[in-house]
């Protein structure tokens, strides 16, 4: 999907191909849908019908709507509209890539550590905040919400190898 | 008193609505005894139904889909300096919006339990089919789209162990997937970190109005407001009816903004801060928003997302909604309404004079606020199961959402049917096997018909619509 759009105001995907894109993601989902009530029976058994058989209609169902949204958007977008500037998608991805990193440190280094780093990380990267600031706010969060989830709320969340260093 | 100041602030933050703040906060109260914890719940409603109002007219940004039309006339009006007005006014419209769509309730709600006490699975059946087909004929965004993106939260809700046979269905052996998707994650990963997203797509500058409140400028605006009372009016029927439909809050108050600007007599100066366009969508947008809670409490059907929210909290609470819940948990019910009463009132008073500090909180940089709504986003995902794969989850449901969004499916269908993708089924399939599997069994009857023909009308609404039209501008030629 590199079709670059050629008007003024920067370049970036075109809506075209992102709707298409989406059309046919939703239809892989439905055939993974299918497949898998197929596998499970999606006729008539001993107590009435399969387990299948429910999912199996609403993945047709998706499949067929779809095809029409495929058909909407090749006949409705000329390629010409963007979807977003490369550089608004780069403001987007500033936040999606170190959320991945977040969201796969949790088991590794607990909640609460991770999450002062995401914090961190994003102020002084995004935010271009003073380290001071950076530094009370990554700190202060974390253990605030530890106060509020552990000791008012009862609620036990993933901790690491730094909670367990203090013996939490 | 807590739930209302946390609900507004909810409300106020971008990235932060009524449905995924209650998700967030939901696995907190599961300790609380469940009058409580819906009490709260509903307070955190509110006050996010509250708080929506206070950023559309400071600062342009519509903290809540529904309070887009709130921006027309409220920003221009906080521009000319007039921002006290135009909030008194907003607050003051959504509570008798809201005390509107209370009494409905009241009066009403008891009347449609016992009445759908009488329901079997062939009619309960049909009332998802009634909600989910308004639903493709009421929304603005194409139909295929919205069947689309609803047959997938039926797709969703569908995975993992098989009520009925219990059997584990498209798993495809993955041990994860198990107890299948929750739609708790899915709605703070679509809502919360798909907002999130989409705000750093359009750049953050928050250019914000000062607000001043003082008891003048909220008695002048309070003398001034009855004389809209025929507007006030049209738009709490449009709202419960949009409402109870579930329709929902945002087409409510674009539909009753675009009538008022129709009707009124001013309507020509709509866009530039007139008074009236401000409470036409504000009483509107409550108006159905509390009525949403009608259909959850006594069909079983919530009429939004965060109805929807509070349904899955009802039957995590081991709550049955439905019928039932009138019976069997009275106290509960009438608990919960007498805490509507209270909590509009309470929340009106916190919203008045609490609004220089609300909009204090918005002026705090997205770069700070931001990765904290991401970590509060994760918390609340991980504390549904205790489970880190549901962060994970979270994350794809957030990217899927922003996507989505950004290509016009509505997400909103697709978590109701998450939520309500099991109890379909099972009434589908009940009705099938009582009837050897014939679909005949939904016409059955002459109450189970009418609903169904209902449903099928409001899914060719548009098309039906375009007809009559049609019809009218052919007369009009002959």
């Amino acid at each position: 999907m590199s079709e670059s759009s050629n008007s003024a105001g920067g370049a970036g995907p075109s809506h075209r191909s992102v709707e298409i894109g989406v059309a046919l993601a939703l239809a892989l989902l439905a055939l993974i849908g299918i497949i898998g009530s197929l596998k499970v029976g999606i006729g008539w058994g001993a107590e009435g019908p399969k387990a299948g058989f429910f999912p199996f209609y609403i993945s047709v169902i998706v499949l067929i709507s779809c095809a029409v949204n495929l058909v909407t958007a090749l006949r409705e977008f000329t390629g010409r509209e963007l979807f977003a500037e490369w550089g608004q998608l780069r403001q987007v991805m500033s936040v999606v890539i170190p959320t991945t990193i977040y969201v796969f440190a949790v088991p590794v280094l607990g909640m609460y550590v991770s999450s002062g780093l995401l914090i961190g990380v994003f102020m002084k990267w995004i935010g271009r905040y003073s380290w001071m600031l950076v530094l009370a706010i990554s700190v202060g969060v974390p253990v605030l919400t530890y106060v509020m989830f552990e000791r008012w709320f009862l609620v036990p969340l993933p901790k690491g190898p730094l909670e367990d260093w203090l013996g939490l | 008193m807590l739930g209302i100041t946390l609900g507004v602030i909810i409300g106020v933050l971008p990235g932060l609505g009524g449905a995924n703040g209650i998700a967030i906060l939901l696995p907190l109260t599961f300790s609380m005894s469940p009058t409580s914890a819906i009490i709260m719940l509903s307070c955190i409603y509110w006050g996010a139904l509250f708080g929506g109002a206070i950023t559309s007219v400071l600062f342009n940004i519509p903290g809540e889909p529904w309070s887009v039309a709130t921006t027309f006339d409220g920003y221009p009006m906080a521009q000319k300096g007039k921002a006290g007005e135009a909030l008194t006014a907003a607050f003051t419209s959504s509570f008798v919006g809201a005390l509107f769509a209370v009494i409905m309730i009241t009066l009403l709600a008891p009347l449609v339990a016992s009445f759908a006490l009488e329901f079997g699975p062939p009619e309960i059946f049909s009332v998802y089919f009634l909600a989910f087909c308004s639903f493709v004929g009421l929304s603005k965004e194409p139909p295929f789209k919205t069947v689309a993106a609803m047959m997938i939260g039926f797709a969703l809700g569908a995975v993992g162990l098989d009520q009925m046979t219990g059997q584990l269905r498209l798993t495809f052996g993955f041990s994860e997937l198990l107890s299948g998707f929750d739609f708790l994650i899915a709605v703070i990963g679509l809502f919360g970190i798909g907002e999130i997203l989409l705000t750093m797509e359009e750049g953050l500058n928050f250019r914000g109005n000062a607000a001043k409140i003082n008891p003048k400028v909220v008695w002048q605006t309070w003398k001034e407001l009855p004389r809209y009372w025929a507007t006030s009016l049209r738009s709490c029927v449009i709202g419960c009816w949009m409402g109870i439909s579930p329709a929902g809050a945002t087409p409510a108050s674009f539909m009753s903004y675009g009538i008022a600007k129709r009707v009124s007599k001013r309507g020509k100066f709509f866009g530039k801060g007139e008074i009236e366009g401000v409470v036409a969508p504000e009483t509107a947008a409550h108006a159905a928003g509390t009525s949403a809670l009608l259909p959850m409490l006594s069909l079983g059907v919530p009429g939004s997302p965060t109805a929807a929210v509070l349904l899955g909290g009802l039957l995590i609470w081991g709550l049955q909604p439905g019928p039932l819940l009138f019976v069997e948990q009275k106290d509960f019910v009438w608990g919960l309404i007498a805490s509507m009463y209270l909590g509009n009132v309470v929340g009106l008073i916190i919203v008045l004079t609490c609004v220089p500090f609300f909009a204090a909180i918005l002026r705090v940089p997205f770069g700070i606020i931001g990765p904290i709504i991401l970590v509060m986003c994760a918390i609340g995902a991980y504390t549904v199961h205790n489970n880190t794969f549901d962060v994970v989850m979270m994350l794809v449901f957030g990217v899927a959402g922003y996507v989505l969004k950004k290509t016009n499916y509505p997400l909103a269908p697709m978590v109701l049917a998450i939520v309500l993708g099991d109890k379909a089924e099972e009434a589908f399939r009940q009705s099938l096997l009582a009837s050897q599997g014939g679909l005949g069994v939904f016409f059955s009857t002459k109450l189970v018909s009418t609903i169904m023909v209902l449903g099928l009308i409001a899914l060719f609404w548009p098309l039906i619509q375009e007809f009559f039209s049609r019809l009218r501008s052919s007369r009009v030629a002959t």
